[in-house]
């Protein structure tokens, strides 16, 4: 439904976008993730019409959008600092766009009413922005930008401005209301958590470029590169060096750890003596003070080295032979209060080969 | 913060350089009221120096002039000064802001004598035209900072919504920056018209004979003796200009709020 082909824009000499294409689909909830200055607001900015990418294409149904002025798209665009008119009413800035499309009195009345019940804000209609708090700018925000039916609602990190607690509510607000109007978004955020919750699938974007295109659990548990597995989750990333390999399995050697097995990456195919690192999330690892290693499993011994109690897990550091530092979960989930191990106690770890995640 | 009070010398001091200011103030509107031809001493409270005013054609033509004269050319300093503003703010042109504001900086004897060997080089008859063109160049700048500075406050991505919703450039100019812009706009006016009317050196420089503006008057009859009468006058002029800054002081704090 959205075509980005090749679209490259830089401004002087930072390069923001270098060749970027991909391909969204019709209903999709779609995200751009990627740390300050990787390109995605740039990205959303040239999908809106804000900014003229310097080569390359973007299409919508088929159609190219480049020519078109922001006013002429049918997509429209949840801002960061919600953009709601200070000197409109909450009704005027749900009317704006349907008195820019010159839809009679009774329509935009009509329209207003119902998209404010949608919202869940009927009474706030004669109130000023100034009198809203940050969840209902940002419900009247969307509201807006989706009255009058966009092909496309780009959303640009339209949550960072709220508190944590609230976040997760609208979190579920934008799924549900993306579900019930069935129109394409595409979501620009840095938070790696938001993109995994909300997403059908995420674009991960580094450096002006595209690292990887997946759905969420695909991305958290298969990323292509080192940048997809140390910016989504946590991950324990071991530069290592392939010493023999088939299709299944692959040995390789770890500095300081010695020789281990892992499960090969069915995309790519690692050659002896190839550099590559192990991905390994914390959570797969198994954390005890003694444990008997299962078959297919690596096992180490270790110490506690550092320790961080979250409350319902606590990550706990663990430094192996020759210093090597691999981070750990344990959930809390025992009944009473819960203290496992303390710095310096006497560790073991192991994880199943087929848990850690083999990248170039 | 909030509730510590100022000590006792920063107090008595403020309230010295105040009364230094005022007092002078206070004795031309007291000396006004005088029954008497001297400042010397109160006499006695009378209203007649403000009905031989009324009497005066002289200062009720001067008056009339500098009436016009501000209202025209506060309304061109508006227009083109907003204008400036919108053009400071884009920032295409790295001049532009230093050549727009030059004029706030520049001392009135120079702008004045200037404007004069213009006016005198492209022949245009000194009068109401040659002073309402002086006033409109010195107060563009002020018009101009007035409104740059309230755009410099604006979340520019109020201007990029109403084109995303579907406004023309045109839309959004006339339905989301001018009505965000208005009390800069006013405030910028307001600050022209109250230079304009109290201007003198500049005046002084490209009035002709005829177009004799009220500062003008005041000062000619200064020149033999400051009569109650010139009292009267400067207190009038005095209530034009505070009423204008204290409306100005009354939309100031809604410039300054976004």
């Amino acid at each position: 439904m959205l075509e980005i082909n090749a679209v490259s824009r830089s401004f002087g000499d930072f390069v923001a976008l270098n060749n970027v294409s991909l391909h969204i689909q019709a209903g999709e909830f779609f995200t751009l993730l990627g740390p300050s200055g990787c390109g995605k607001t740039t990205l959303l900015r040239l999908i809106a019409g804000f900014d003229q990418a310097d080569s390359g294409q973007i299409l919508l149904d088929g159609k190219p959008l480049c020519a078109l002025p922001p006013e002429k798209r049918p997509v429209h665009t949840v801002f960061q600092s919600y953009a709601l008119f200070p000197h409109m009413t909450v009704a005027e800035n749900i009317a704006f766009p349907l008195r820019m499309a010159k839809m009679s009195k009774a329509e935009i009345a009509h329209r207003v009413t119902e998209v404010l019940n949608d919202v869940r804000l009927p009474d706030k209609a004669k109130h000023y922005p100034d009198a809203l708090s940050g969840g209902q700018k940002q419900r009247i925000a969307i509201a807006r930008a989706l009255v009058n039916r966009p092909r496309l609602l780009l959303l640009d990190e339209p949550l960072s401005a709220l508190d944590a607690k609230l976040r997760e509510q609208m979190q579920i607000e934008l799924i549900n209301l993306q579900k019930e109007v069935g129109i394409t978004f595409v979501y620009v955020t840095h938070d790696q958590g938001e993109a995994l919750a909300l997403s059908h699938r995420i674009a991960v974007m580094n450096k002006g470029e595209i690292s990887q295109i997946d759905e969420p659990s695909v991305l958290y548990s298969y990323p292509d590169n080192r940048f997809v597995a140390d910016f989504i989750g946590q991950c324990n990333i071991l530069d290592a060096k392939v010493l023999s390999g088939n299709e299944q399995k692959v040995n390789i050697a770890i500095a300081g750890l010695g020789e281990i097995a892992a499960t090969a990456n069915p995309e790519i195919t690692f050659k002896s003596g190839d550099n590559c690192a192990l991905t390994l999330r914390p959570e797969k690892i198994r954390l005890a003070a003694s444990l008997e290693a299962e078959p297919d499993e690596a096992l180490f011994s270790g110490k506690v080295h550092d320790m961080l109690y979250l409350g319902d897990v606590t990550v706990y550091i663990i430094e192996l032979a020759n210093g090597v530092l691999i981070e750990a979960m344990l959930a809390n989930d025992a009944p009473g209060r819960t203290r496992l191990f303390d710095t310096g106690d006497a560790v073991q770890i192991a994880w199943r080969i087929d848990a850690g995640h083999l990248v170039p | 913060m909030a509730n510590k009070r100022p000590s006792k010398a920063l107090l008595s001091a403020g309230i010295l350089v105040y009364l230094f200011l005022y007092i002078p103030l206070a004795v031309v509107v007291i000396f006004s009221f005088n029954d008497s031809k001297l400042n010397a001493e109160w006499v006695g409270f009378t209203w007649k120096w403000y009905e031989k005013l009324i009497h005066n054609d002289s200062i009720l033509r001067a008056a009339g002039n500098s009436l016009i004269i501000a209202i025209i050319s506060a309304a061109m300093a508006t227009v083109l000064g907003t204008l400036a503003g919108l053009a400071i703010h884009r920032g295409r042109q790295k001049w532009l802001p230093a050549l727009v504001l030059g004029p706030i900086a520049m001392p009135d004897i120079l702008i004045g004598v200037s404007l004069l060997l213009m006016f005198i080089l492209l022949n245009v008859s000194l009068g109401m035209v040659s002073i309402i063109l002086a006033h409109v160049s010195f107060c563009i700048g002020f018009v101009a900072l007035a409104v740059q500075s309230r755009l410099a406050g604006m979340d520019q991505s109020l201007i990029e919504a109403a084109r995303d919703l579907g406004a023309s450039p045109w839309q959004s100019f006339r339905l989301i920056s001018l009505p965000l812009l208005m009390p800069g706009i006013i405030a910028g006016a307001m600050m022209a018209f109250t230079l304009s009317i109290d201007d003198f050196v500049i005046t002084f420089f490209t009035a002709g004979v005829g177009s004799s503006t009220l500062p003008l008057e005041i000062y000619s009859m200064v020149k033999i003796a400051v009569t109650p009468e010139v009292n009267a006058v400067s207190t009038l002029l005095m209530l034009v200009t505070l009423t204008l800054i204290t409306a100005l002081s009354k939309i100031s704090p809604t410039v300054l709020r976004q």
